[in-house]
């Protein structure tokens, strides 16, 4: 378990209860509380100890996960789903609520919903049942959220992620939370509060989109371990299409249920930490609420079953000053829809038509290979490390680029694997690019590669043709190679020359390696590059270094 | 010419002996002479006239569009149509102006049809009189009928004309005093416990709620979208057939309606009654049910056993209940339903702007009448958690075992079953304001509401006067989708009983004012 995060002082307090206007979300800030946690021994305790050297405390965390499905109409009507569209004006009559208007499902939605049960081992239920979640709120029209209370379309599913733990962060491990059910429901709109003029502007273009609502259960501990779990699943949303589970669109919300106990005692008091919309401040928000539990227990206080927000410029949570906190819902069946019902290929009556159902089978065979599967592939196939495989896959395009690269160069994918990772990534992060927007192609840097291969330049040299081909200005690396005059040092003799230059320009160093100091001779090894600008083949130059100094 | 059914105009149209122009204008300046009914809230003037032309030009072409074309309709004003305002009697939606057509509605303009307004309910459609809208109650034509008017004379109290006047029943008294009163052929209601047949049968006309999900319900402003059915009102069984033909069917916008297609058929003159079965539920012996209506009741038996038809007691167990179910089921769906009302994106919104909260409790108190928010207290009472188990489960429950006592009665052979559809003829208005709201729905659903519990299909006809000169009618329920049946059976009683037709006084020209029929011996 990653102890170290359960560290005191690793975030500080600095804002106080209503310092800030609460904050609104989706539909989600209003979901009533999840049942309390559940009291089982399968948590180890080694987290430090408190100050005053009692048990050590443990964090529980459980997560709410809304992801908008991706249709093009949303859950119950036909208006398009666009992000960022001119206000209202993807409102149909039944999502303004007109009287006498009556939902009719999407058959995308819920194909997304079995794609996404599917993928998270779900026992996918072949009857569902939707109802109304009454609460007053602006942007809800209707005065009731259609949801999937009693009988959702998949329960019982598990999801895997992994995590870097140790002191390094060099140790890959994989943890297992219980995916507990996934509902569809509708999105609500959006409110806009004026405080200047005290309106409040109302969007509706967002009410009534498709939400699948993942529920984890109170299996994790820290906000690293919510935040890998929380990627995963959005690795998989994506990779299946269910949703674009773009955070920063609000594709993807997370509502984090957090409390502290000592190990062995009860569950304690649990907070909803809402608002935790950014991948980013996914960690730190648990963190800091797990924090301030702790504390305000250690200073002898209480934690209050309360819903809190997380305020990303103070970085920590504060109450929401939200009145329905313990409203009653007052859940009804939805009468205008009838049981979703789904088949599989035994149950499926004959003579259907394959528009009107779904069948879970047909879903399961066209499932793609989700993200696990893609990178134990990555590691059999191209014999790379397992946390190569993770970082593929985490950057977006980056895995369709490496095997792009791969397929184009005679270099080993092991080489390749490292100059993708270190030179490419790490060029893209600096300039804050996406591996889409790279200004070099895979194409590029497979040449560059290649040359590489064939011993037409040195690995530094290489470095310098890549340099250049960030600019981007559509020179091909050889070209490249050929104006700046890059190419190794074939030539035996004009190499004997240089190295012989070199040692008589450094007698001291020559000394030293002469007395058994071997490792001046990387020294001179590099003294040679900077003469030739890196144009000679290093493992020559040391061959002939090592001759030329044992004669 | 307005007195004859939709099916004798129908042919007139056809035959050139009106024009639709012709006929709406007839029926429009009727509405109008007949206006102190207050059947109408809307009279959509212009649109009408506007669809005979268009009607009238399609005559001219001979391209009609099907049996409806150039027919006057009315349409409860519970129904949506799209510019053309629709209030469900509320302040809430006082001047609201649709921006769409129920399906219903849309079939029968689609039909040709000529929409002349939006009949007068009780608000929301909650209520059994038509007396609690904001439009004022609706007076049942039968008031002014020679008929009753000889009766209440000899009965000596009609010091005051006027005070006598009587209610249509409801919440579709509108429509049914529209038809009643021949101011159009047909005319849509809705029934969620009886709103259809209640003042049909009060009004002396025929009132038929199909099977649940037979017709789309989406344009309806609903009350218990588990129960509501649109309502069909017309002057005989065939007609109602008619417009059940063109109503009924799939909608992909109403997904509680069912995909099998929808044959429209014509109804026989001759059955063959010696393979019917009819059931007589002992428990329709209810307390309140006059000694007229039971004994119009047991020779209507008589009359099918008679003619050979098996006629047997059958038991409804569990249907004294349903009152006090549907008490719970109602309200709490009218609680969810009526949430949306909130004056955010349409209807009513107050002033009192202090807060969000603050303007969504004012909109509500000003835009609801005390039964509607009577009605969204206790249902929202009962979907509390700590109440949901004990109200709404157990009537959910109960509901099953009403409906199941039907699916074993129709198991057993029966094949339609006949009831009162009302415990006794209309009363004044003045007699039916001395009990409140809930108290009234409680007690003149009684013989309808366990139709909607199941689902079924239920139809009144109209079969004898009382004594005092009003109507009462009985009503058949059918197995579910079988309408073909359940109105086949109707038609043949209805051609039995020889119902009077309204002799309306003082509102059409007198020389015009003659009974096409006679009462029949038996039932006289």
């Amino acid at each position: 378990m990653a102890a170290s995060i359960l560290r005191r002082s690793l975030l500080t307090p600095r804002c106080r209860a209503g310092d800030v206007a609460a904050l609104h979300s989706g539909p989600s800030r209003r979901r009533a509380q999840a049942p309390g946690p559940i009291a089982s021994g399968r948590r180890a305790a080694n987290s430090p100890a408190g100050e005053r050297g009692v048990a050590p405390w443990v964090a529980v965390v459980g997560l709410e996960i809304h992801a908008q499905i991706s249709s093009n109409s949303k859950l119950f009507s036909g208006s398009q789903v666009q992000f960022a569209a001119p206000p209202n004006s993807l409102v149909s009559f039944f999502d303004a609520s007109l009287p006498g208007t009556l939902p009719a499902l999407n058959r995308r939605c819920v194909e997304a919903a079995v794609m996404t049960g599917l993928a998270l081992n779900c026992s996918i239920n072949k009857k569902s049942l939707f109802d109304r979640k009454h609460y007053f709120y602006a942007d809800l029209p209707a005065g009731y959220q259609i949801t999937q209370q009693r009988l959702p379309v998949a329960v019982n599913g598990s999801l895997s992620y992994s995590l870097c733990v140790g002191r390094k962060k060099n140790q890959m491990v994989t943890r297992t939370v219980r995916i507990k059910q996934i509902q569809l429901e509708q999105d609500s709109g959006k409110s806009l509060h004026d405080d200047i003029r005290s309106q409040t502007l109302i969007d509706l273009n967002r009410a009534g989109v498709g939400l699948m609502e993942v529920v984890m259960e109170p299996e994790m501990s820290s906000g690293e371990e919510a935040a890998a779990a929380v990627r995963e699943l959005q690795l998989i949303l994506q990779t299946l299409g269910s949703s674009q589970a773009i955070m920063a669109e609000g594709q993807l919300r997370v509502d984090a249920n957090v409390s502290v106990h000592h190990p062995g005692e009860a569950y304690g008091v649990r907070t909803e930490v809402k608002n935790i919309n950014s991948a980013r401040f996914l960690a730190r928000a648990i963190d800091y609420e797990i924090q301030r539990q702790i504390k305000e227990l250690e200073n002898g206080g209480t934690v209050m079953n309360e819903t809190r927000a997380f305020d990303f410029k103070l970085g920590c949570t504060i109450p929401m000053r939200d009145k329905e906190g313990k409203q009653d819902y007052r859940f009804m069946p939805e009468p205008n829809l009838p049981p979703l019902i789904l088949y599989d290929t035994k149950s499926l009556p004959a003579n259907t038509n394959h528009q009107q159902v779904v069948n879970i089978d047909w879903i399961r065979e066209r499932l793609p290979d989700l993200p696990s599967v893609r990178r134990v592939k990555l590691v059999e196939q191209y014999g790379i490390l397992p946390e190569h495989s993770f970082t593929l896959l985490n950057e977006d395009g980056l895995m369709e680029f490496f095997e792009s690269v791969v397929r184009q160069t005679q270099m080993n994918p092991k080489k390749v694997i490292g100059w993708i990772l270190n030179d490419m990534l790490g060029y893209l992060k600096q300039h804050n690019l996406k591996v889409k927007e790279s200004p070099v192609s895979s194409l590029f840097l497979a040449d560059l590669l290649n040359l590489l291969e064939r011993g037409t330049i040195s690995s530094s040299a290489a470095k310098q043709v890549l340099e250049e081909l960030w600019k981007g200005e559509g020179k091909t690396p050889l070209q490249i190679v050929k104006e700046k005059k890059l190419e190794l040092i074939q030539d035996q003799q004009e190499l004997e020359q240089i190295c012989q230059a070199v040692m008589e320009g450094h007698q001291e160093e020559v000394m030293e390696i002469k007395k058994g100091n071997q490792k001046v001779l990387n020294k001179l090894i590099g003294l040679v590059q900077r003469t030739t600008r890196g144009r000679v083949d290093p493992v020559l130059v040391k061959q002939i270094l090592e001759k030329r100094l044992s004669q | 010419m307005l007195r004859v059914s939709l099916r004798e105009i129908s042919a007139a149209l056809k035959e050139g002996r009106v024009s639709p122009t012709e006929l709406c204008q007839r029926c429009l300046s009727f509405i109008k002479a007949t206006k102190f009914l207050n059947a109408y809230i809307t009279i959509a003037e212009d649109t009408a006239l506007k669809q005979a032309e268009e009607s009238e030009e399609r005559y001219r072409r001979g391209q009609i569009l099907g049996d409806l074309d150039g027919i006057p309709v009315a349409v409860k004003d519970n129904f949506n149509t799209a510019g053309i305002e629709t209030t469900c009697a509320s302040n809430m939606l006082k001047g609201y102006i649709p921006p769409y057509s129920a399906t219903v509605v849309q079939k029968l303009l689609d039909q040709g049809a000529v929409l002349l307004g939006k009949t007068n309910l009780d608000e929301f459609a909650m209520g059994s009189g038509s007396t609690d809208g904001i439009f004022g109650p609706v007076r049942n034509p039968w008031s002014y009928s020679r008929q009753y008017r000889e009766k209440s004379v000899q009965n000596s109290h009609t010091e005051n004309e006027d005070s006598n006047w009587l209610v249509t029943g409801g919440s579709s008294g509108g429509s049914a005093a529209a038809v009643s009163s021949f101011t159009c052929f047909a005319a849509l209601g809705s029934d969620t416990g009886g709103s259809t047949r209640n003042p049909a049968a009060h009004c002396g006309v025929v009132g038929l709620k199909p099977t649940y999900g037979l017709i789309s319900r989406h344009g309806l402003i609903p009350l218990v979208n588990s129960m509501d059915v649109p309502g069909i009102l017309t002057r005989c069984v065939d007609d109602a057939a008619i417009v059940l033909g063109v109503l009924a069917g799939h909608d992909p916008k109403d997904s509680t309606t069912v995909q099998d297609p929808f044959k429209p058929f014509e109804l026989t003159s001759f059955i063959d009654a010696s393979k019917l079965c009819i059931g007589i539920p002992k428990e329709y012996h209810a307390p309140g049910l006059s000694s007229e209506t039971l004994a119009l009741w047991s020779k209507a038996a008589d009359l099918f056993e008679n003619a050979g038809a098996k006629v047997i007691e059958v038991s409804l167990p569990h249907t004294r209940y349903s009152i006090i179910c549907y008490h719970v089921l109602c309200t709490a769906e009218v609680a969810s339903n009526m949430a949306r009302f909130d004056g955010l994106e349409y209807g009513h919104r107050s002033s009192m702007d202090k807060s969000t909260e603050v303007m969504y409790a004012a909109t509500r108190r000003e835009g609801f009448n005390d039964v509607v928010r009577g009605r969204i207290l206790s249902g929202n009472y009962f979907l509390l958690k700590q109440n949901y188990e004990t109200y709404f489960i157990k009537a959910q429950k109960v509901r099953r075992l009403i409906a199941n006592d039907f699916v074993n009665v129709f198991r057993n052979g029966i094949d339609v079953l006949l009831t009162p559809t009302t415990l006794s003829d209309t009363i004044p208005y003045v007699e039916f304001i001395k009990e409140d709201n809930r108290t009234r729905s409680a007690q003149d659903d009684i013989f309808t509401q366990a139709a909607n519990m199941a689902g079924l299909p239920a139809i009144t006809v109209p079969t004898a006067l009382s004594e005092k000169g009003l109507p009462i009618g009985l009503q058949f329920i059918g197995r579910a989708f079988q309408e073909q049946q359940l109105l086949t059976v109707a038609k043949w009683f209805e051609n039995q009983v020889k119902f009077p037709m309204i002799q309306l006084q003082g509102m059409m020209d007198h020389g015009h004012t003659v009974c096409r029929h006679q009462k029949s011996a038996f039932f006289s």
